[in-house]
C-alpha cells in the first residue's frame, strides 16, 4: 500500500513538473509554472519521506543546510550575477547525481554481494533488475554527473571572470580529450565486468577522476561568447545525470523529470546553435576566438561622434532602437539606458529593443538585464521582428555588441561568421555604436559596421555615455 | 528474472525524451534564462535519489555520501527556484511595470 502511494504521489510530481516546464514557455503563465514545478518538487520530496528506515536526523540537517545556502545564495545574488548563479546551481546537480552513483557503489559493496543488494533494491522499487544493469546505470552517472560538475565550475569561473574567459587551447589537445573519455568508458565497462569487487572499486575511483577531469577539459576550450551554448549543453547533463541516477534505483519520477530536463537543455543548445549558425561539435572542438582570424581589411574609417551630436540626431529621431550586447552587461548600463529609453518615448520617438539570440553570455541574458532595470518586455523584440523594419528606423544604438550585428556574416564569404543571422543595424538611417576601445570582437574579426558611412562611434565606458546624454536631455 | 517493470522505466524514459523537444520547441528568446534556470531546478530531483541512500540500517559509508548528495541536491532544488522567481517577478508588463514594486 505504502508503495502504491509513494508512486502515485511520484505521478502527480511528474504531471506538475510537466505543466510547470510548458507554462515557462509564455511569458504570461511563466511563474506560475515555477511554482508549479517547485510544488512538484515538494511532493516528490514528501513522498520519498514515506519511505520508512531513512536516517531522520540525516534527512533534516542535510536538507536544512542545503536549502541555507540555496536560499541565501538564490537572494542575495545580483540579477547581473544570474549568469553564473545558475551555472553554479547546475554544478551542484551533477554532483550530487554522481554522489548518488557512489552511494550505491558503497551499499554494494557493504556485503561484497551484488546480490543482496539487488534483492533489497527490489524491494524498494518493485524492479528487478540484473547487476549489470544496476553498475552501468551507476557507471554514467557518475561520469555524467561528474563531468557537469567539474564543467559547470569552469563556466562559473568564466562568467564571473575569476579566470579568463579567453578559449584556452593546446596542441594535443583533441588527442588528450579522447583519451580521457576512452579510458571513463572502459572504467565503466571493468566496473560492470568485475561485478562490484575490488577490481570494480578501483575502476569506479579512476571513472571519478576522470569524468572530473573531462568536465574541465570539455569547456576550457571554450571561449566567452559560446558560453550560451555550453551554459545550456550543461544543463542538459544535469538532466541526463538525473535520469541515470534515476535507473540506478529504479525510480520514475528521476526518470522523466531528469529526462526531460534533458531534453528541453538539448533543444535549448540546438537554438543557440543554430543562432551561431554553427554546429555543437564546431563549438566544442573547435576552439573559437582562440586565435585572432584573418579576415579581408576592411575599407574606410572609423568616425568618432561627440555626445552632443548624437543627442541632436536622437531629439529628432521618429524611431530609435538599442541593440544590447555583453558590453552593457560590462559596463551595468542597462539602467541608464532605460533612462534614455523613456526620455526619447517622452520626446515621441518609437522605442524599440533588439535582442540577438546569444548576445551577452547566457542564453535570455539581456532579457533578465533589461528586465531588471523595469524595461517592460514588450518592448524586447526578438531579431526576426526587428530586422524587416530596420530600414525605417532613425537611429540604431548599439550598445556593447560586436558579432551580432556585424555586416559581414551577410557579405563577406571569407570570414569566420559568415552565415551568422544578425541584427541589421547597417539599415538604420544612422547607427550610434558604444564601444570602449577600437579592439574587435569576440571572433577576433574587425566589424565591418564600424566603418560604414552611416555609423558613428561614441568611444567610452557605455554607462557614463548614456548618463552624459540622459543629461544632455534633461537639461 | 523478470524484467516487464524494467522494460516500462525504459519506455517511460524514451517518451519524456519526446515529450521535453515537444514543449519548448517554440519557447519566446526573452523566457530562455528562466527556463533554463527552472528546468535547471527540475534536475535537483536527484534529491529522491539522494534521501533513499540515507537508509538508517545500510552501509555507513553510503549515508555520509547520501548526506553529501542532499546537501548538494537541496541547494540546487531551493536554490534554483528561488532564483527563478525573482528573475521571472521581473518580467512586467507594460502597465505594470511603471507602478509594479520592485522585487
Amino acid at each position: 500500500m505504502n508503495a502504491v502511494l509513494i508512486n502515485l504521489l511520484y505521478i502527480a510530481a511528474s504531471i506538475l513538473f510537466i505543466f510547470g516546464i510548458k507554462m515557462l514557455g509564455s511569458a504570461d503563465t511563466a511563474r506560475r509554472g515555477n511554482q508549479l514545478s517547485a510544488a512538484g518538487m515538494l511532493i516528490a520530496v514528501v513522498a520519498t519521506l514515506l519511505y520508512f528506515g531513512l536516517s531522520w536526523w540525516m534527512v533534516v540537517a542535510g536538507m536544512l543546510v542545503g536549502g541555507t545556502i540555496g536560499a541565501i545564495a538564490a537572494t542575495r545574488v545580483r540579477m547581473t550575477g544570474m549568469p553564473e548563479m545558475v551555472a553554479l546551481f547546475n554544478g551542484f546537480g551533477g554532483i550530487a547525481s554522481l554522489l548518488v552513483g557512489a552511494a550505491e557503489f558503497a551499499k554494494i559493496r557493504l556485503n561484497n554481494d551484488i546480490g543482496a543488494y539487488l534483492q533489497a533494491l527490489q524491494q524498494q522499487s518493485g524492479v528487478t533488475v540484473p547487476g549489470w544493469f544496476a553498475l552501468t546505470a551507476i557507471g554514467l552517472a557518475v561520469l555524467i554527473g561528474g563531468t557537469t560538475f567539474t564543467g559547470s565550475l569552469v563556466a562559473y569561473g568564466k562568467l564571473s571572470r575569476r579566470i579568463g574567459s579567453k578559449a584556452v587551447v593546446f596542441p594535443g589537445q583533441q588527442a588528450i580529450n579522447v583519451t580521457v573519455i576512452l579510458g571513463a568508458v572502459a572504467g565503466v565497462v571493468l566496473m560492470v565486468w568485475d561485478q562490484g569487487r575490488d577490481l570494480s572499486q578501483v575502476a569506479g575511483i579512476v571513472l571519478v577522476a576522470l569524468a572530473l577531469i573531462y568536465g574541465v577539459l570539455m569547456t576550457i576550450p571554450i571561449g566567452g561568447g559560446d558560453m550560451p551554448v555550453v551554459i545550456s549543453l550543461l544543463n542538459s547533463f544535469s538532466g541526463v545525470a538525473a535520469a541515470m541516477a534515476g535507473f540506478i534505483i529504479l525510480n520514475n519520477v528521476l526518470v522523466v523529470a531528469g529526462c526531460l530536463v534533458g531534453a528541453s537543455g538539448m533543444i535549448l543548445t540546438i537554438i543557440m546553435c543554430k543562432a551561431m549558425n554553427r554546429t555543437l561539435a564546431h563549438v566544442l572542438f573547435s576552439g573559437f576566438g582562440a586565435a585572432a582570424q584573418s579576415a579581408k581589411a576592411v575599407e574606410g574609417e572609423m568616425k568618432p561622434a561627440t555626445i552632443e551630436d548624437a543627442y541632436h540626431v536622437l531629439e529628432a529621431a521618429q524611431s530609435v532602437v538599442f541593440i544590447p550586447g555583453y558590453g552593457m552587461a560590462v559596463a551595468q548600463a542597462q539602467h541608464a539606458v532605460k533612462e534614455l529609453a523613456e526620455l526619447l518615448e517622452e520626446n515621441g520617438a518609437e522605442v524599440r529593443f533588439a535582442i540577438h539570440p546569444v548576445a551577452g553570455r547566457m542564453p535570455g541574458h539581456m532579457n533578465v538585464l533589461l528586465a531588471e532595470a523595469d524595461v517592460p518586455y514588450e518592448l524586447l523584440q526578438e531579431m526576426d521582428q526587428v530586422n524587416p523594419i530596420m530600414p525605417t528606423v532613425d537611429v540604431a544604438i548599439v550598445i556593447g555588441a560586436n558579432d551580432v550585428v556585424n555586416p559581414a556574416a551577410l557579405e563577406d564569404e571569407s570570414c569566420s561568421i559568415y552565415g551568422m543571422p544578425i541584427v541589421l543595424a547597417h539599415e538604420a538611417r544612422t547607427v550610434y555604436c558604444l564601444k570602449r576601445g577600437q579592439g574587435p570582437g569576440f571572433s577576433g574579426l574587425q566589424n565591418s559596421l564600424f566603418f560604414r558611412e552611416n555609423t558613428r562611434m561614441l568611444y567610452g565606458d557605455a554607462k557614463q555615455t548614456v548618463t552624459r546624454l540622459v543629461g544632455e536631455f534633461q537639461s | 528474472m523478470e524484467l516487464a517493470p524494467l522494460l516500462l522505466l525504459l519506455f517511460a524514459f524514451t517518451l519524456a525524451i519526446f515529450l521535453g523537444f515537444e514543449l519548448i520547441s517554440k519557447v519566446p528568446s526573452q523566457l530562455h534564462t528562466p527556463l533554463m534556470s527552472g528546468s535547471n531546478a527540475i534536475s535537483g530531483i536527484t534529491i529522491v535519489g539522494a534521501l533513499l541512500a540515507l537508509d538508517a540500517g545500510g552501509s555507513e559509508a553510503a549515508k555520509w555520501i547520501g548526506f553529501a548528495a542532499v546537501v548538494f541536491a537541496t541547494i540546487n532544488v531551493a536554490g534554483g527556484y528561488m532564483v527563478t522567481d525573482r528573475m521571472l517577478a521581473m518580467f512586467k508588463k507594460k502597465d505594470e511595470g511603471k507602478k509594479g514594486p520592485r522585487s
